[in-house]
């Protein structure tokens, strides 16, 4: 069976810069593996600019985001495999490969980072009534087919979601030249980024419509029409609210699932919140050396917050491999409560963290003039204002090595949203 | 000149077709949808029925229960996805027990062996049956069935054997002729008109049964539509029940039931409401919440958050509620095969020699020395050592490419299911009969992928390449031009 | 007297701001909580731009479309002409990013470049 000390499973953005990590880091022996034709994971139909302010100070689109970090595997001389699935992989990190031209294969791995990203939520999940013609898409279906086949899936369109990805395609479909009549949200909030609502449908007319649903999908070949409806307190639609749409599109952008098959076959615990992996402070999951990052841990807002934590589990993959991961070390676990819905990390090792650790999070509500309070045990630690929170974007709050050495027998840190 | 025209390639027609094909006679499937299984057939419980529920004496109890002691070899001639995972009805709290004995009787009376079991029996069984269970009648033959491939492999079977089929093709009118019958067909697909002479015709036309049998017949039929709605939960939730968990009847209704399928998934269904139009596979609110809570009268904490998809189908119910298999009294060398709603499924190899029986004896048709009876499906890597899998990708690299991470299925496979007897020419052909889409993401990822072979293959252009044919294109124009 | 009403993106709050104009003049600007939403809405109701992407079709490469952009920001009001100069047009592979794929779209001086790669077909 081939070796390899590092294995790393996608080559989207969140492979690339653990690649690159774990390579400065000193791994000589990396492999990643893409099921796709090129590099650069879903990076390569997000078109759109807005990427990379963080990382680069400069606004890039997906494309030109991801080629930076390829760029940077090749310059290392990273080996990848491209249009090649893992098809498993076993807790003794054990990975079946496939693809054309080597077939069915074995590799083993010293450590394993997973960054699969995730996929979309389909139409089922959901539960909408109506038929099943064609017409239906997951916005990211469209994004592809129109950013990368430069065929459009519609001409009159209804998008069911404001995630970032329904928003970005409202305004590619238009400029496309189909019509997009409106965006209908289930939630009273939006669940993407502000900007991408005032240049995604504000520029273009495009009404948005917070607490509606769809309640009917007409047509029996190919969608005809659609109707939304308001939405009460339960979610539930409210009858006589009722508005039809002729369309010949829905796009649902209904939320984002990390892709969890080859975590769950690897026997990785998984997060019931966020659906990813429950990781400690070094991006490790339960599973001896293997690590997760990127949305395949959980759904990020920005990729520049992926790259940074991709960067991290390559480090930490690369200590592991070299014999310095203490994955013994005395742990702490985070708890999300009151509107925190999850962490990342879920635990803490106070003695492995260096200077400082940043704590990831979303909220489950949209709270305006409200803080993010951290708690050692009973004790507050630290208490930050915030105007406001969403859903739909990432918080963080940063734990150094010298507050938690200063807590030798910590049992629990707390993190919570309070009234200010 | 045809010998037999069947109306209606469902399993139904599908069946009576391969029955047909053993014998020397030229057999033409005529069928509306651009393929095989597109009405009820494709939506419905999967379910291999033990027999035990229907009228001692009906003809839904004698197809029922022929049909399933057949089903094994069908299963194994055709290749066909079949399981005996025995079925249970549960009685709750506030209902007599003595309903679950009413059944056995009946069981007893159609030679169904059951056996009515504690709650303490059943929870060895199915830990997860409902609180209020408080025993239940277990029938150790009920199973369950691929109905794509059930469907398909008769179609295949018979095609193997000489039949003909014309897929798209709606049939206008029927009339009396010299020989026979006179049948006005549209190709929907060419939008040409055509007549075809046959000297019989089999009237398998599901909900439109009715339509076609009043063209010929002054004893008139009168076919509901009988919507059920259902949902499937994904492979994660397939282990919930290993058995069919049925409820016995209320006065509310038949109740819902719970099932594994053959592929590992869990289906929850259906309801049953009469409907007007014919095609109204429409999926309501109120159908699927009730799915949903109905459910969890017999099973408890049924994952409802891995729910991926929903449907909907017709039931063929004819008034008077039994299966019609038989000449039409005044229209001799007219047979139906109407009314085949629950059981029809199981039934469908036993409805299949009965009709073709009855054309058999009006023709006088004598057996093929020839007739084969094996059909392979599409090729399964997944089933395969990694030997055989690596030497197959050598063979052919397209078994290499995976298209549908969800189902895991190969480029091979997909190709396979295009250039095979009646092959797929859609994402739902595909679908059907691979498995591809079918998944947790239902054809997200791979529904580009799918099309771009679809259009290499068979071959067609990217604007033909609909999701269930005619009208059901994917595309309609490229970037700045729509 | 003239109020527009805009919505700022500078951060999730998204506060609802009103700018009074006069004559083309900006006389107040009311609703932003922090200094962010002043300049944006400044900025927004005298000189509103966008950074427009789109694709164009590329002949003889490994990929049908290039995905390209506006090399710098362009009055929101020509996003729709930029967009419409590039139909029609297809470029051979293969294309790198920063290839400049339309001098001067739309009259507004400024170029449309490659913002992805596309190799050549083998």
């Amino acid at each position: 069976m081939k070796t390899y000390d590092l294995i790393i499973i996608g080559g989207g953005p969140a492979g690339l810069a653990a690649a690159v990590s774990a390579r400065d880091s000193g791994i000589e022996s990396i492999l990643i593996l893409e099921r796709d034709k090129n590099l650069g994971g879903i990076l390569n139909q997000c078109i759109h600019n807005g990427f990379g302010l963080h990382t680069f100070k400069e606004e890039l689109t997906g494309p030109e985001y991801a080629a930076r970090f390829i760029e940077q595997v090749k310059e290392r001389g990273i080996e990848y495999k491209l249009n090649t699935m893992v098809m498993d992989i076993t807790p003794e990190k054990v990975v079946t490969v496939m693809n054309r031209e080597d077939g069915l294969q074995q590799l083993q791995a010293k450590a394993i980072i997973l960054a699969m990203g995730c996929r979309e939520r389909p139409r089922g999940a959901l539960n909408i009534p109506g038929y099943r013609p064609a017409g239906i898409y997951s916005a990211g279906t469209a994004q592809r087919l129109v950013n990368m086949e430069g065929v459009m899936p519609g001409k009159e369109v209804v998008i069911l979601g404001s995630g970032d990805i329904g928003l970005i395609m409202a305004r590619r479909m238009t400029l496309e030249g189909a019509k997009v009549k409106v965006v209908a949200e289930l939630m009273p909030y939006s669940g993407g980024l502000k900007r991408n609502i005032v240049q995604c449908l504000d520029d273009f007319g495009i009404p948005l419509k917070l607490s509606h649903t769809v309640v009917d999908i007409e047509g029996k070949n190919r969608v005809e029409a659609v109707t939304i409806a308001e939405v009460g307190p339960d979610r539930k639609p409210i009858p006589g609210t009722e508005e039809r749409y002729t369309c010949d599109t829905l796009l649902l952008s209904v939320g984002l699932i990390p892709e969890n098959e080859l975590s769950r076959s690897a026997g990785v615990e998984l997060s019931p919140v966020t659906s990813g992996p429950v990781v400690n402070d070094g991006l490790e999951t339960n599973v001896d050396g293997i690590f997760a990052c990127g949305n395949v841990l959980h759904v990020h807002d920005l990729v520049d917050f992926v790259s940074q934590e991709a960067a991290a589990a390559g480090r930490n993959a690369a200590k592991y491999i070299q014999g310095a991961f203490d994955q013994n070390a005395r742990r702490v676990r985070i708890c999300a409560e009151g509107g925190v819905r999850y962490t990342v990390p879920s635990y803490v090792r106070p003695s492995e963290i260096g200077d400082m650790l940043t704590v990831r999070f979303r909220v489950g509500d949209v709270y305006k003039n409200h803080a993010i309070a951290v708690y050692f045990d009973d004790q507050q630690i630290s208490r930050r204002s915030r105007k406001v929170m969403a859903p739909g974007e990432m918080e963080q709050v940063i734990l150094t090595g010298k507050q938690l050495s200063q807590y030798p027998d910590l049992q629990k840190i707390t993190i919570r949203i309070e009234e200010a | 000149m045809f010998d037999t025209v069947i109306i209606g390639a469902g399993v139904t027609g599908s069946a009576i077709a391969r029955e047909l094909s053993r014998y020397q006679a030229r057999i033409l499937v005529v069928e509306r949808e651009e393929d095989v299984c597109c009405g009820t057939s494709k939506a419905n419980s999967a379910i291999v029925h033990a027999g035990f529920d229907a009228e001692p004496g009906s003809l839904k109890a004698e197809m029922n229960v022929k049909g399933n002691r057949m089903m094994d070899q069908i299963a194994q001639e055709l290749d066909v996805p079949f399981k005996r995972n025995g079925s249970i009805v549960v009685c709750t709290k506030d209902q007599d027990p003595a309903g679950l004995e009413k059944l056995a009787e009946r069981g007893r009376a159609n030679g169904v062996p059951t056996q009515i079991l504690s709650r303490e029996a059943l929870l060895e069984k199915e830990p997860n049956l409902a609180d209020d269970v408080t025993c239940g009648l277990f029938a150790p033959t009920g199973g369950i069935v691929c109905p794509f491939e059930l469907t398909m492999g008769f179609a295949e079977n018979a095609v193997m054997n000489g039949a003909q089929f014309s897929l798209n093709t709606q049939v206008r009118s029927i009339e009396k002729s010299e020989n026979g019958w006179r049948l006005t067909v549209y190709h929907r697909d060419t939008q040409q008109e055509e007549t075809i002479e046959t000297k019989t015709v089999v009237n398998a036309a599901g909900v439109y049964a009715d339509e076609f049998n009043n063209m010929v017949s002054a004893h008139k039929m009168h076919i509901t539509a009988r919507k059920g709605e259902y949902i499937l939960l994904d492979k994660t939730a397939g282990k919930h029940v290993s058995s069919t968990i049925f409820q016995l009847p209320t006065a509310m209704g038949k109740g819902v039931l719970v099932t594994p399928t053959v592929h590992g998934n869990l289906l929850v269904g259906p309801t049953a409401v009469d409907v007007d139009d014919k095609e109204a596979v429409n999926t309501t609110p109120a159908g699927l919440e009730a799915v949903q809570t109905v459910s969890a009268r017999s099973v408890r904490n049924v994952p409802l958050r891995q729910v991926i998809t929903s449907f909907a189908g017709l039931r063929a119910h004819e008034d008077g509620d039994d299966f019609i298999i038989a000449q039409a009294q005044d229209a001799p060398g007219f047979v139906n095969a109407a009314g085949i709603e629950s059981p029809g499924l199981s039934s469908a190899p036993a409805i299949g020699v009965r009709a073709a029986q009855i054309i058999r004896d009006i023709l006088h048709l004598t057996l093929k020395d020839n007739f084969n009876p094996i059909r392979k499906a599409v090729l399964r890597p997944s089933s395969l050592s990694l030997e055989e899998r690596n030497e197959l990708i050598r063979r052919n690299p397209a078994y290499g490419n995976i298209i549908c991470r969800c189902e895991m299925i190969t480029e091979g496979e997909i190709m396979d299911a295009i250039h095979r007897p009646l092959g797929a020419r859609s994402l739902d052909g595909v679908k059907r009969r691979t498995r591809a889409g079918m998944g947790r993401c239902q054809a997200g990822f791979c529904t580009p992928r799918t099309m771009e072979i679809l259009e290499r293959e068979v071959p067609m252009s990217v604007f033909e390449v609909g999701k269930n044919g005619i009208g059901s294109n994917l595309v309609v124009g490229i970037n700045k031009e729509v | 007297m003239e109020k527009r009403e805009l919505t700022c993106i500078g951060c999730p709050l998204g506060c609802g701001i009103t700018v009074t104009l006069d004559g083309g003049k900006i006389v107040d600007v009311t609703g932003n909580t922090c200094e962010k939403g002043d300049i944006y809405a400044r900025k927004e109701v005298t000189n509103p731009t966008r950074i427009v992407t789109t694709t164009v079709r590329v002949s003889g490469g490994q990929a049908p479309m290039i995905n390209v952009k506006t090399k710098s920001d362009i009055p929101k009001s020509k996003i729709f002409e930029c967009v419409a100069a590039l139909k029609g047009v297809t470029v051979p592979a293969p294309v790198k990013i920063g290839d400049v794929i339309l001098k001067d779209a739309a009259g507004t001086g400024v170029d449309i470049v490659a913002a992805g790669n596309v190799e050549k077909l083998a």
